[in-house]
């Protein structure tokens, strides 16, 4: 099969030329064939999927209008769905079944989406390779020997691998936007406060955000449009008015300050990588952007802030696996024994690594060294930020400095893993929007250069990230867009979506 | 805590007093790994530990806004019987209404 653009498959419901079974059935059926190699989905949800592709043919006046009617799309595993099994890719939550649908899914249902599978991450969405999900590592549709990215790999490799052509990501420090870049398709982190956080599964809640992954920037920004908005449920979801996002996809970058941060992008990062990013910002600026140089001095403290902020964080939202209400319970006559076994039975390691950490930042003597100190230094990357978009209109950089690396390489030293986030956490940490759009591929095997329009053998792809101000999606969105436009890399299929 | 306070590395106390804290039982090897991993993760922090943050207020949200009050009203909920349905170990078996049962804490 083919999964058109989402708006293929739209427009066909809506007039009727297709039914939304039908293309159900399709992606059901892409899934099966697809998943015993790829391990992206934790459930399938054929049956729901079904009826309630069921129900929009029964009555396809009332989806006329609908802006997703009929589009197959996966959820990651870590955003609840009603009477659907969320297992946050972890043995805590494996029989969890929630009672109620995260706002993201409602509003996607609402508009016509038909929710065919979840997707796997990484347990509790911590690591940057998908190997930390209790279900096996999700592998890259474009090498099965490597990573997808994390944690968002399975709904990245899903949409890379042409089965839907959306699916919903979340974004702790770069969770939508690495693997994005990855698996070689589009992933938008919106604003802090865009999108209501309402039944994610919590990880670090002042930097966790719901966002869109498709093949491309149109696609990402129609689903975006649906997502976005205030939500009773959310109180940090913001009242900003939210525009159409798609009505923003002019083409028109003329005069569009794109900021480079040279002397963060100039070190550590793979030469492919490096060659791939210059030549983007290229063709911006034969679009008529300009460049300027901007500095992000503390942005080289962005990791360790991350790690400290967001494992403090974490400690506080896992204490709620106990045993008690829901989730996994390993009996003890004793209830202290209780919560302890059953949270070594139900965490894995990485898990476990992080509640330990964040339990010490915050412990008594270290908090103010550790923990407050983390606090102090994101608000000058914040401030930073702050001062780049006085003389830029975004922030370019590469999405990940390296391409996707072999299963197994770095899961010894979770040190090594945290450095593959070095580009995405500082717009986590100072709530800003960004997205990943592909810009290219590595060499592989010597054939394809920089520039080529399609990859060489064993190629993989590369991300180009834009970040724009707070509630500024608009801007970055177009110029993503308008990159797309010049370039063939979105539209470019690993093997196995040929079939 | 001053800077030269801070331990140049985690012993298996610390890691086990930090784990009591998180009610995480480890594994024996659990503990050596962790002891050595965290320690390696606070020494890479240990940079952020030198930048000069003096009169720098910190940032623990960065919502624009403070959240807005709601009305105090009553809204639909989850039922009793959909809030225990995912419940290890639930006793519905009372008519005013089910709880989730734990192991005796006191006695």
């Amino acid at each position: 099969m083919t999964i058109a653009s989402l708006t293929g498959l739209r427009d066909a419901v809506r007039s009727g030329a297709r039914s939304a079974t039908e293309i159900c059935r399709e992606a059901l059926d892409a899934i099966h064939a697809l998943n015993p190699s790829l391990n992206a989905f934790n459930t399938v949800a054929a049956e729901r999927a079904l009826a309630h592709a069921a129900v929009i043919d029964a009555d396809r006046d009332r989806w006329r209008e609908a802006p997703l009617a009929g589009v197959p799309i996966a959820v990651k595993d870590n955003l609840c769905t009603k009477g659907l099994r969320t297992t946050a890719s972890s043995r805590m939550l494996e029989a969890y079944v929630p009672p109620y649908d995260a706002t993201a899914v409602s509003r996607l249902e609402a508009a016509g989406a038909v929710i065919v599978g979840k997707t796997n991450c990484d347990e509790f969405a911590m690591g940057s390779s998908n190997e930390n999900s209790a279900f096996g590592p999700v592998h890259n549709p474009w090498a099965l020997d490597r990573t997808p990215g994390g944690t968002s790999g399975g709904s990245a490799a899903a949409v890379a691998a042409r089965i839907v052509p959306l699916a919903l990501g979340s974004d702790t420090g770069g969770s939508i936007r690495q693997p994005a870049a990855l698996c070689g398709v589009v992933g938008v982190k919106p604003t802090y406060g865009r999108v209501s956080r309402y039944g994610l599964i919590a990880h670090a809640s002042s930097l966790d955000q719901v966002g869109p992954i498709a093949a491309s920037v149109r696609d990402a920004a129609l689903g975006l449009t649906v997502l976005a908005g205030a939500d009773p449920a959310d109180a940090t979801s913001a009242p900003e008015p939210v525009p159409d996002f798609a009505a923003a996809l002019t083409g028109d970058v003329r005069g569009l300050r794109i900021g480079v941060p040279r002397a963060l992008v100039g070190a550590g990062v793979d030469a492919d990588v490096s060659r791939a990013f210059l030549a983007a910002l290229e063709v911006l600026a034969a679009r008529g952007a300009v460049l300027v140089d901007i500095d992000l001095p503390h942005a080289r403290y962005a990791i360790p802030v991350y790690y400290l902020v967001s494992t403090a964080e974490a400690s506080s939202n896992l204490a709620r696996y106990d045993g008690v209400r829901y989730g996994l319970r390993v009996n003890d006559a004793n209830l202290r024994a209780m919560y302890a076994r059953t949270r070594d039975a139900g965490f894995g390691p990485e898990v476990k690594r992080r509640i330990m950490l964040g339990t010490y930042v915050l412990s008594a003597g270290y908090y103010d060294a550790y923990y407050l100190k983390a606090q102090q230094v994101r608000t000058l990357i914040l401030d930073d930020y702050d001062r780049a978009f006085e003389r830029a209109d975004l922030v370019a950089m590469p999405t990940s400095p390296t391409g996707a690396f072999p299963l197994g390489e770095r899961v010894a030293d979770p040190l090594q893993m945290y450095l593959a986030d070095v580009f995405t956490v500082s717009a986590s940490l100072a709530g800003l929007p960004a997205v990943s759009v592909p810009c290219g591929f590595t060499r592989g095997h010597g054939a394809a250069k920089p520039g080529d329009s399609c990859p060489g053998e064993g190629g993989l792809p590369i991300g180009l990230q834009l970040t724009g101000r707070r509630f500024d999606e608009s801007t970055m969105l177009r110029a993503a867009d308008a990159y797309e436009r010049d370039t063939g890399w979105s539209s470019q299929r690993p093997p196995i979506a040929n079939r | 805590m001053l800077a030269f306070d801070m331990p140049a590395e985690l012993s298996r106390d610390d890691v086990l007093k930090i784990a009591a804290l998180a009610n995480l039982r480890l594994e024996a090897d659990e503990i050596d790994r962790f002891a050595r991993q965290l320690a390696d993760i606070l020494a890479y922090a240990d940079e952020v530990r030198q930048v000069d943050t003096t009169g720098v207020a910190p940032t623990a949200s960065v919502m624009a806004r403070p959240a807005a009050d709601r009305a105090d009203e009553v809204q639909p909920s989850l039922t009793i019987a959909d809030t225990l349905a995912n419940a290890p170990d639930p006793d519905d078996s009372r008519e005013e209404g089910g709880f989730f049962k734990v192991p005796r804490v006191i006695g």
